[in-house]
C-alpha cells in the first residue's frame, strides 16, 4: 500500500465534494423535523431528485436547470407524504417507508433511458485571489457554485431559525402542535411548507450526486444516503452548524475510504465500503448513550384540530 | 367538510380499506401504464388476472407460492414489531445473513450425503443468523435507545457488502471456473429445497410460512405474550404499568422477525435461487414490508396479502416479456399500493362528517 499516493489537499477538498449531498438532505430534513414532521422518505426523495435532475440537465444540456427541476419534482414528490401525513393522518413513519419505495420504483422508471449517458458538468468557480491561497485555496475556494450554496443554506436555515419570526413559529409548531393551533398559527399549512422545503432540498442533494459527484445516472444510485441525512440530523441535535459539522465529517470517511481502496490498503474493498454504514451506526449509539438533546418535542405526532 | 376520531378502529373498514387500496392502484396503474404506451386493460388483466386464471395459469400458479412463501414468512415477523411500535426495515439484511449462513453450514457439508441432518442444521443456522444480525439493533436499542429504524437500515447495506465478499471469496465455487457465486446447493441433494410436490411451488420455505401464520395467529390472539405486545403498540405507559418490559418485547420482536426473515433467505438460497451470487436477494425484505402493511398485520391477512403481491411480481414478469413494460413499474405499482392504503386508512380511524353536525 502507498499511504503517499493520497494528496491530504485534495484529499480534504474533495470531502466537501462528498458530503454535500448529504448535507443539502440533510439540512432540509432538519427543518421538517425542526416543525415535528419525521418525513423517512429521503432517500426516494433524493433518488428522484437524480433522475429528474440528472434528465432535465441533458435534455437542456444546463446543469443548474437540472437542479431547479430536482427540487421542484422532490418538493412535488414530498407533498404527496404531506398530503397523507398532514389531511389524512397517516402513520409518518410508515408513509415514509411508502415514500422511499415509491421514490425507488419512480426514479427506476424514469431514469431507464439515461443509463450510460454522460451529463454536462458544472464548473468550478474560482473565487478570485482567494483560490490562489496555497493550501487553504484549492481546499475551500474552488468548488463549483453548489457547494458554496449547501453552506449558504445551513447558514440561512441558522439565521432563520434562530433570529426571524417564521423561525419561531416553526419551531413552536414543532415543539407543541397544540399550543400553536391555540395561538393562531396554521399548523398543517406551516408543516406542508417544512415538508416541501425537506423534499425541495433533498431533490438538490441528489441531484448534486447525479450531475456533479458521480456524474452518471445508474438505478439505486443514492445507495443509502438519504438514511444517512437522517442520521446526521440526528446526530447533530436539531442544530445547523452541527448538521455542517455531521455531513462533513462523514464526506471525510467516505473519502478517505475510497482513496484508501485506490491506494490498495490490503482490506477488501467490500469491507471498506461497509465502514460509512458501520461508523454512522457508531455514531447512532454515542449520541443515543448520551440521551437525547434537542429533539422537537412533536416529532412524528400526527395533528388532528379536534383531539 | 371535517374529521372525527372514531372511539375505536372500524372493523369493515379495516377490511375494506385493502382492497380499496388495490382498485386505486389499478386504476392509477392503468393511467401510468397508458402513458407509458401500454395498453392498460391489457397489462393490469396481465399483471393481476392471467397469472391465476389465463391460459399459462398452470405454470404460473405454482410460481405464486414460491414468491409468496418468503414474503409471508418476513412479513409475519415484521408484523410483531409494527404492531408493538418497533420499526425493523432492514429485513432484507437479516434475510441475506440468513441466506449466507445457512448455505455455509450446508457448503461446509459438501459432498456428504445425510439429508435428515443437514438440511435441518442449515435451516436452523439461517435463522440463527437472522436472528443474529437483527440482535444488533434489538441489543443497541434496549441497552442505549438507539433509533432502531436507522440501525436496521444501515445494516442492509452491510449485509450486502458482506454477500459481495463472501460470493467472490469464502464461499465461492471453488469448481466454478473463477466466476463468482458458490456451488449450486440444488445440484446438492442433502442441502437442497426442492419442490415437495410437483408443480404446485411447495417448498420447505412454503410450509414454514403456513406454519408461521398459525403461531403467530395463536400467539396474537390467546397467548399473553401477544397480548403484550399489541398493549406495547397500542398503549405504551399502560403497558408499563401493566408490568410489561419493553427490553423484552424488542428482544422478541426483532430476534422472531430477523429469525423468519434469516429461514425465509435460507429456503430462498437453497431453492429457488440455488447459490449464493451477489444479487441473489430480490428486494424482498423490502416488499415484505408493504405485505404487513396490506395484511393488516394480521397473520391471515398477511397470506392474502403475500400472495396478491406475489401475484405482482409474477404478473410483473409476464407484463415485462409480453408487452415490454419496464421492470421498475411494476415496483412504483407496489410501492402505490402501500402509499393508498395509509391514504385510505383515514377512514378506518375517522368518520367523516360534513357540514356542522353535532359533536359526538
Amino acid at each position: 500500500m502507498d499511504l503517499s499516493a493520497i494528496n491530504p489537499i485534495l484529499l480534504i477538498a474533495s470531502l466537501m465534494v462528498s458530503a454535500t449531498p448529504i448535507l443539502l438532505a440533510a439540512i432540509g430534513e432538519m427543518v421538517t423535523e425542526k416543525a415535528g414532521v419525521l418525513n423517512l422518505g429521503v432517500e426516494g426523495m433524493m433518488i428522484t431528485g437524480a433522475v429528474v435532475g440528472f434528465a432535465v440537465g441533458v435534455n437542456s444540456g444546463s446543469p443548474l436547470l437540472g437542479f431547479v427541476g430536482a427540487a421542484l419534482a422532490s418538493a412535488l414528490l414530498s407533498l404527496s407524504f404531506g398530503l397523507l401525513t398532514q389531511y389524512l393522518l397517516s402513520n409518518q413513519v410508515a408513509t415514509g417507508l411508502g415514500l422511499t419505495l415509491v421514490g425507488l420504483g419512480l426514479s427506476a422508471l424514469i431514469g431507464k433511458p439515461y443509463e450510460g449517458i454522460k451529463s454536462p458538468t458544472l464548473g468550478d468557480i474560482h473565487l478570485p485571489l482567494l483560490s490562489d491561497i496555497p493550501v487553504i485555496g484549492p481546499i475551500l475556494f474552488q468548488h463549483d457554485i453548489m457547494v458554496y450554496l449547501s453552506i449558504a443554506l445551513v447558514a440561512a436555515v441558522w439565521a432563520v431559525l434562530k433570529y426571524t419570526r417564521i423561525g419561531l413559529v416553526l419551531r413552536a409548531v414543532g415543539e407543541n402542535h397544540d399550543a400553536a393551533h391555540a395561538l393562531g398559527y396554521k399548523v398543517i399549512r406551516i408543516r406542508l411548507l417544512a415538508i416541501m422545503f425537506g423534499g425541495a432540498c433533498a431533490g438538490l442533494g441528489g441531484a448534486y450526486l447525479s450531475l456533479v459527484r458521480v456524474p452518471q445516472w445508474t438505478e439505486g444510485m443514492t445507495a443509502g444516503a438519504g438514511w444517512i441525512a437522517l442520521a446526521i440530523v440526528v446526530f447533530a441535535s436539531w442544530k445547523p452548524w452541527r448538521v455542517l459539522v455531521g455531513a462533513y465529517l462523514f464526506g471525510g470517511v467516505t473519502v478517505l475510504q475510497l482513496n484508501l481502496q485506490a491506494a490498495g490498503l490490503k482490506v477488501p474493498v467490500e469491507y471498506l465500503s461497509m465502514s460509512p454504514y458501520l461508523i454512522t451506526i457508531l455514531v447512532l449509539v454515542i449520541i443515543s448513550a448520551r440521551g437525547f438533546h434537542g429533539a422537537p418535542a412533536s416529532l412524528g405526532r400526527s395533528f388532528h384540530a379536534s383531539s | 367538510m371535517r374529521l372525527e376520531k372514531r372511539p375505536q378502529p372500524s372493523r369493515l373498514w379495516t377490511a375494506v380499506t385493502p382492497v380499496l387500496a388495490v382498485l386505486l392502484t389499478m386504476l392509477v396503474g392503468g393511467i401510468m401504464f397508458a402513458l407509458l404506451d401500454t395498453p392498460p386493460l391489457e397489462a393490469i388483466r396481465t399483471i393481476f388476472w392471467d397469472p391465476v386464471f389465463g391460459e399459462f395459469a398452470f405454470y404460473y400458479r405454482g410460481q405464486l407460492l414460491v414468491k409468496a412463501g418468503p414474503l409471508i414468512l418476513i412479513a409475519i415477523g415484521l408484523s410483531l414489531g409494527f404492531r408493538a411500535g418497533i420499526w425493523n426495515i432492514g429485513a432484507e439484511g437479516q434475510y441475506i445473513m440468513g441466506a449466507i449462513c445457512g448455505a455455509a453450514v450446508g457448503l461446509a457439508f459438501y459432498p456428504m450425503e445425510a439429508r435428515w441432518m443437514i438440511f435441518p442444521l442449515m435451516v436452523l443456522a439461517g435463522g440463527l443468523g437472522g436472528w443474529a444480525w437483527a440482535m444488533i439493533p434489538a441489543v443497541l436499542k434496549v441497552r442505549f435507545g438507539t433509533n432502531e429504524i436507522l440501525v436496521s437500515l444501515m445494516l442492509v447495506y452491510v449485509a450486502e457488502a458482506f454477500l459481495a465478499s463472501v460470493s467472490q471469496g469464502l464461499l465461492k465455487n471453488p469448481e466454478g471456473m473463477g466466476f463468482p457465486g458458490s456451488r449450486n446447493l440444488q445440484q446438492y441433494p442433502s442441502a437442497a429445497n426442492h419442490e415437495l410436490i410437483a408443480g404446485t411451488g411447495m417448498h420447505w420455505g412454503v410450509v414454514a410460512a403456513l406454519i408461521a401464520v398459525i403461531f403467530a395467529y395463536v400467539l396474537l390472539a390467546r397467548h399473553l405474550q401477544g397480548f403484550n405486545i399489541r398493549l406495547t403498540g397500542e398503549a405504551p405507559r399502560a403497558a408499563r404499568f401493566a408490568g410489561v418490559q419493553p427490553a423484552r418485547i424488542i428482544v422478541f420482536c426483532l430476534g422472531t422477525a430477523g429469525a423468519l426473515a434469516g429461514m425465509a433467505g435460507l429456503f430462498e438460497v437453497a431453492g429457488p435461487a440455488g447459490q449464493i451470487t451477489i444479487d441473489f436477494n430480490s428486494g424482498y425484505g423490502f416488499t415484505a414490508i408493504i405485505v404487513a402493511f396490506l395484511g393488516r398485520l394480521h397473520p391471515v391477512g398477511i397470506l392474502l396479502a403475500g400472495l396478491l403481491m406475489a401475484l405482482t411480481y409474477i404478473g410483473g414478469e409476464a407484463a415485462q416479456s409480453t408487452l415490454g413494460l419496464p421492470g421498475a413499474s411494476i415496483q412504483l405499482l407496489q410501492g402505490m399500493l402501500l402509499f393508498f392504503l395509509l391514504a385510505t386508512d383515514v377512514f378506518t380511524n375517522y368518520r367523516i362528517r360534513i357540514g356542522q353536525g353535532a359533536r359526538a
